[in-house]
């Protein structure tokens, strides 16, 4: 149960510190949608070639906390979708599986836009 | 060419006289190095309005409604305003100008604005188009950072070399008669761009400008040593490294003399504001609360103050295109009365 | 005269093959050489008198135009290493093991929700991993409306930008903002400014691989 604890802070911290080396190291500037992109779509790529579950199952919330993670699950959705449905699954089954995602943080955003104001 | 030395330099022949300003300044400029110095303090970012657009052009009217106030004068006296801000086609001053009810020159410097109309005027009154004009600029640092940057409430690190906007305004009435201060020469800037496209380093971008001017101004005149000090508008700290290295490669020991606006607002390891700041407030608040009334130490002083702007816009930052910059050069002396 | 151009310009384009050399106040003298040249050859070419005359011309302005952009690229570059001596080193370091502190903890938070479903409630992996997600995003989204979030990010950069409550934080914080320019063209097209490319994106790529997927059985 530690251990849980741990790996999901050490990788997810590991995740995240690829991120910083890539704004400081690499010569253009970088801004925060080409890393969520980035990680949605590195994520997704790791994820069809079956390297992102076994990080999954070592760490836990260390690999679907991340926006990698996201990348991962719109993968397997469509996966499933296809092992289910076959073609149509190929695209139903990314924004099917991350429906929640979006959708609970779209409804935050118009939530939180109404009830409060920028502070600055 | 009565009024021209040299190939850039202009020689007014009346010179224009700064017969009053007023600075107003947002609540972190306040805690900065210059704290006592704004004639006039937000209470707030928003200060009492709905928006960052409308709180930065009602800090904008209250400069100018003070530095009128100072001078003991009416809008309504005004031949002139001219001005410029940060936000999209320039919409603090225009209404700022509506208020005012003066003929309005709208100008777009970036944050050389205030150079750029301070050497408009004075050649409005030198040319006998009027006798009193007023000069505004404006900058508000949430405005400004989610026009050209990011959502106020978004999680970003700034990179070192980031500037910070300034939240001030700075409104300065010439006049043509007699006074203290006075501009007496100018040097308009020519677009200078040598190939930086990091929009959050533009102070790099800037100082070739500035150097481009200040050389002109040297090589027209001839007369380092007559001047006390030499201002730029907002390089930060990085570009006043650059600047002051490419004058001395040119041959000008700018050493003692040289300072940036940029630099003087803030406690650079308190505030967190890397670079310094920047934005039309910046030189239009530090002028007004620093270097003019320092001026007035000496019985004879003169400043060239050099206004920089990057004439960026962000959807050509975003198509990858570089950064124009420019400066505009102002030559202001003080004579003591008497 | 023309003879004299034209010797110009080859004997320039012997210093040209030495321009890294030069210092900054000798290749300005150069360009400045350069542009007086340049309004003599387009008076001369104005002024000729055939064919043959405006073409010899026109080469000599290219030839011209060709030794400025030179010099021009070489001041440029000249500025831009300046640039790099005087810029500071940013703490890589520093801003690595806080990248590291902050994201590894917004994941440990992860995981305790996670294990507390799962110990709980009896959730399978899948679901208390969902149910993870959104605890991130509610949070992220009041600590963004309160006005805390742009402090953890300033803090925390990429740690604080790569787990799922960067990503809340991109959607409140643009739906925030721009609130006051209405309902449908602020808030309504705003909050996908960050978000649209990454569902766009996303999207894109699982139905790519989910297409050769489908197709490799």
């Amino acid at each position: 149960m530690m251990q849980g604890l741990l790996l999901a802070f050490v990788v997810g911290g590991l995740i995240c510190v690829i991120a910083q080396l890539i704004i400081e190291l690499t010569p253009y500037s970088i801004t925060p949608a080409h890393i969520l992109v980035g990680y949605v779509v590195g994520g997704a790529v790791l994820s069809g070639i079956g390297w992102y579950q076994p990080l999954v199952d070592l760490a836990g919330a260390g690999a679907t906390v991340p926006l990698s993670g996201f990348g991962h699950m719109l993968v397997q959705g469509v996966f499933e979708a296809v092992g289910q449905e076959g073609l149509k699954g190929v695209f139903t089954g990314g924004l099917t599986a991350s429906a929640f995602g979006i959708t609970v943080a779209l409804l935050m955003g118009l939530t939180v836009a109404l009830v409060f104001n920028p502070k600055g | 060419m009565g009024k021209r030395i040299g190939k850039r330099t202009i020689a007014y022949d009346t010179p224009a006289v700064i017969r009053s300003w007023a600075t107003a300044a947002g609540r972190k400029e306040a805690r900065g190095k210059l704290a006592e110095q704004y004639d006039f303090i937000l209470n707030h970012n928003q200060f009492g309005e709905k928006s960052w657009e409308r709180a930065e052009q009602k800090m904008q009217q209250y400069a100018l409604e003070l530095a009128l106030e100072k001078a003991g004068l009416q809008a309504s006296q005004l031949d002139y305003f001219l001005g410029g801000d940060l936000l999209n086609q320039i919409i603090a001053t225009s209404f700022t100008a509506r208020a005012a009810g003066a003929p309005y020159f709208g100008l777009y410097g970036a944050c050389s604005s205030l150079a750029e109309g301070m050497i408009l005027g004075a050649c409005l009154l030198d040319g006998g188009f009027g006798r009193m004009a007023a000069v505004c600029t404006s900058s508000h640092h949430d405005a400004a950072e989610r026009q050209l940057r990011y959502p106020t409430e978004m999680g970003v690190q700034r990179t070192l070399t980031a500037q910070w906007t300034v939240t001030g305004s700075g409104a300065y009435i010439l006049d043509k008669g007699h006074g203290q201060w006075q501009i007496t020469q100018a040097v308009p800037g020519k677009i200078i761009d040598r190939g930086i496209s990091n929009s959050s380093d533009m102070g790099s971008a800037m100082a070739a400008a500035a150097v481009d001017t200040i050389t002109a101004w040297l090589q027209d005149t001839d007369n380092l040593d007559g001047v006390d000090y030499i201002v730029t508008g907002d390089l930060g700290k990085i570009g006043y490294e650059i600047c002051k290295r490419q004058l001395l490669e040119q041959g000008y020991d700018v050493n003692g003399k040289y300072y940036d606006c940029g630099m003087q607002i803030y406690h650079e390891e308190d505030q967190d504001v890397h670079a310094g700041g920047s934005g039309c407030g910046c030189s239009a608040v530090v002028m007004g609360a620093k270097f003019l009334p320092q001026m007035a130490a000496q019985p004879h002083c003169r400043l060239l103050f050099v206004g920089t702007g990057a004439l960026l816009s962000p959807l050509t930052v975003q198509q990858g295109e570089t950064i124009p910059g420019i400066a505009h050069g102002v030559l202001i002396e003080y004579k003591q009365e008497g | 005269m023309e003879l004299h151009l034209e010797h110009n310009l080859k004997n320039r384009e012997k210093r040209l093959q030495k321009l890294q050399e030069l210092d900054q106040a000798n290749m300005e003298q150069l360009l400045l050489e350069l542009q007086q040249e340049h309004q003599q050859l387009v008076s001369m070419e104005a002024g000729s008198i055939d064919l043959a005359e405006q073409r010899y011309y026109q080469e000599l302005i290219e030839q011209n135009k060709e030794q400025t952009l030179r010099i021009q690229k070489e001041i440029d570059k000249e500025y831009q290493k300046q640039i790099s001596l005087v810029t500071p080193k940013a703490p890589v370091l520093k801003n690595v093991l806080r990248a590291f502190l902050v994201g590894g903890t917004i994941c440990l938070l992860g995981q305790l929700v996670i294990n507390f479903m799962m110990l709980t409630y009896d959730a399978d992996f899948k679901s208390a991993s969902a149910l993870a997600s959104i605890t991130i995003v509610v949070i992220t989204a009041v600590l963004t409306g309160i006005g805390v979030y742009d402090e953890i990010g300033r803090y925390g950069g990429a740690g604080s930008m790569v787990p799922i409550s960067g990503f809340a934080n991109s959607v409140v914080s643009a739906a925030l903002e721009f609130k006051r320019e209405g309902m449908i063209y602020g808030i309504g097209a705003k909050i996908f400014t960050i978000a649209g490319p990454v569902i766009l994106y996303g999207t894109v790529a699982s139905v790519v691989i989910g297409m050769i997927y489908y197709l490799l059985g």
